[in-house]
């Protein structure tokens, strides 16, 4: 049975199965009525004009993992932030592990979607904010919204700052042939309040996993989130990631993202901007081989004036890989002084690697300043024969150089634990042996 | 040291320098001046071997060695320094990690073993002071931002931190006021000693007030035209390059 149809005809048992009476079943069965209807997208789309789903949706996926794995912290702890103190949300196949969390009540909460969708003391906030961000038409969000179930669930109420970052971790441990996981996160950051949070999606298997995430994000007056992104999964798993970004005025929204690993992995970043003196940064670096693809599509919508956003994506391709960039900025006709920036820099190891980068514009107001910028080419010959006329070897160089054009993006990440990390999770991929500790 | 012997360079298929012939000995500087045009960054980029300097005649014999075949870090770990005229800016590493890197790269290639982190720190900390760079700047990216004196002034802490026995100062005075200039002439002269060489490519008298050559040499379209000792470079100022044409 495709898959598609599968996951509809066991829409009915998922529902019966958790809570009928839940708040949100209006949602996830009009939800899944989306999805029936739009189905699965495909290279007709303008959206998916790059993307192929074909080889990713062709397995035979569970959809509910049947048991509960539990994992030895001493075998994963490399997934985990080195040095750092901070709160966990970890999930196994789908399940939360309370073993590996380290969660919190105590003034904030940093918890699960499955207790916030379902007990009463957070009726509120899931009424006010669960999928109100979400995009009708988009086929992903619509599933993951039917069989929202499980997830991160952050609350953290005015004027805290949070003083350790909060881990987000999916692990998948491959006890199922091929699996398909559906997250749902939710994080509420009210106003004056700062959080920084890390989300990474990690099997442990080489059987296919499949993980079609969605996270909600608020931030509200003068608050400020650093949100970072890890990609470095294993070449068997896929990623579709959905993320909606609601900010309200004098607010700051960080997203970084660190696309490395994976199969297929498509992030659709989205930001809405609701009042005035907003900062929305997006930044990303992708470092791909062989047959993998990452296409970043973003969408900043500008509604009100003063208000800026910044987009640094940077790409080195290798191998057969393909990337894609798409980013839409929307200025609308109030939005007066807008400053939006984007950049999307690109270096193509080989001639077999593609990168499709596509800057779309709609701009409605008369005094903003809009930027563009997509390069893609080789390594800068002028800058290989400097290096190389101080003694450094041709290869050498030529790592050395792509290791500080992704390095240059790493200047605006405030956790120096995920910081050294990436760093060496670069020079790996890059084979850069390094004169210098990272 | 070096000889160059009727080197013929051209850049694109087009002829730059038309048989070149110049010999510095150890403990020499030589001053290679002429006007825009002249050749003087070819003859520079060629001896540090560029590749897209094509040398079509001549040879490059570097301390009794042909050194057409060698590329720019093989020259570069025979003792060949070149400080360029316009310095690449590369954002993402550091002047500190830059030089690291490069020190090891030549300590490697010359079968030596790699340089402790505390000799390497003390190192930097020393010749930084005799450039009057401060630590700050060593942890910029390399070249971003940098003003034009910054910038000369990091080419010749690499040529202090390297201790190269031939380096080529390509045009190190332009873009420097006259308190940058004076800095990086005093780097230069503290450099020099009798088992090492420089040689000065200058548009302008200006630097030789400052680092004294034993021989000054006119190029004119691709030609040593000319050559003669310091005083050459006051005659060049005061008359200009068009009565030696």
């Amino acid at each position: 049975m495709p898959l598609a149809d599968k996951l509809v005809s066991s829409f009915l048992a998922f529902e019966l199965d958790i809570n009928f009476q839940s708040p949100v079943h209006n949602i996830r069965t009009n939800a899944i009525k989306n999805f029936e209807k739009l189905g699965f997208p495909s290279k007709k789309l303008e959206d998916w004009k790059y993307t192929s789903l074909n080889k990713v949706l062709k397995e035979d996926y569970t959809l509910f993992s049947k048991k509960k794995n539990v994992l030895d912290f001493k075998n994963v702890k490399d997934f985990f932030l080195d040095n750092t103190e901070s709160y966990k949300i970890v999930f196994v196949d789908g399940f939360y592990d309370p073993f590996l969390s380290q969660t919190s009540h105590d003034g904030i909460d940093i918890c699960i979607m499955s207790a916030a969708l379902t007990k009463s003391k957070y009726s509120s906030i899931i009424k006010k904010y669960f999928n109100t961000s979400v995009d009708k038409n988009e086929s992903f969000s619509q599933l993951n919204t039917a069989f929202s179930k499980e997830g991160a669930y952050v609350h953290i109420p005015k004027n805290i700052i949070l003083e350790k970052p909060i881990e987000i971790i999916h692990f998948a441990t491959g006890n199922e042939s091929a699996l398909m996981l559906q997250p749902r996160n939710l994080i509420v950051i009210e106003e004056s309040s700062q959080a920084e949070i890390i989300e990474t999606h990690q099997s442990l298997t080489e059987n296919p996993i499949f993980t079609n995430s969605v996270t909600e994000i608020f931030v509200a007056k003068n608050a400020h989130l650093d949100y970072y992104k890890l990609q470095n999964d294993r070449l068997s798993s896929s990623l579709i990631d959905n993320t909606y970004i609601s900010q309200k005025r004098d607010s700051n929204a960080k997203i970084h993202t660190f696309s490395f690993g994976g199969k297929l992995t498509r992030n659709n970043l989205n930001y809405f901007q609701k009042g005035s003196y907003i900062n929305s940064t997006m930044k990303g670096i992708t470092i791909i081989d062989d047959n993998q693809l990452v296409d970043h599509h973003t969408l900043v919508d500008h509604t009100r004036p003063n208000c800026e956003s910044h987009q640094d994506y940077k790409g080195i391709f290798s191998g057969n890989s393909t990337g894609v960039f798409n980013g839409k900025i929307i200025v609308n006709k109030i939005a007066q002084k807008t400053n939006a920036f984007q950049q999307n820099n690109n270096i193509l190891l080989n001639d077999k690697s593609t990168i499709n980068s596509k800057p779309q514009l709609e701009i409605f107001a008369d005094d903003v300043k809009c930027s563009h910028g997509c390069t893609i080419g080789q390594l800068d010959q002028d800058a290989l024969f400097y290096l190389r006329a101080r003694g450094i070897p041709k290869k050498e160089a030529e790592a050395l150089l792509t290791y500080a054009f992704a390095n240059n993006v790493l200047e605006s990440v405030n956790i120096p634990g995920l910081k050294s990390r990436i760093k060496k999770i670069i020079a790996n991929k890059l084979n850069v042996k390094l004169g210098f500790d990272l | 040291m070096l000889t160059i012997d009727n080197l013929h360079v051209s850049v694109e298929g087009k002829p730059i320098l038309n048989g070149i012939n110049l010999d510095v000995r150890a403990g020499e500087i030589h001053a290679i001046m002429g006007p825009n045009g002249s050749g003087k960054s070819t003859l520079s980029l060629a001896i540090a071997g560029n590749e897209d300097y094509e040398v079509t005649k001549g040879d490059i014999i570097y301390k009794n060695e042909n050194i057409l075949e060698l590329a720019a870090e093989e020259r570069a770990h025979k003792g060949i320094f070149m400080s360029f005229q316009y310095p690449i800016v590369i954002p993402g590493i550091t002047v500190t990690n830059f030089i690291k890197t490069a020190i090891n790269a030549n300590l490697r290639a010359r079968n030596e073993d790699e340089m402790p982190a505390n000799k390497m720190l003390k190192k930097i900390r020393e010749k930084a002071e005799l450039l009057e760079i401060n630590s700050q700047f060593l942890s910029r990216s390399l070249n971003e931002g940098f003003s034009g004196g910054e910038k000369k002034r990091n080419e010749i802490f690499q040529m202090a931190m390297l201790e190269p026995s031939l380096s080529i100062l390509d045009e190190t005075d332009s873009g420097l006021d006259i308190d940058a200039l004076k800095i990086v002439a005093n780097g230069v002269n503290k450099l020099k000693n009798k088992d090492n060489a420089v040689i000065l490519i200058t548009h302008y008298q200006r630097l030789l007030d400052y680092i004294v050559p034993d021989y000054v040499h006119v190029l004119h379209e691709g030609k040593i035209v000319k050559s003669g000792g310091k005083e050459l470079a006051h005659e060049l100022d005061e008359k200009g390059y068009d009565w030696i044409k």
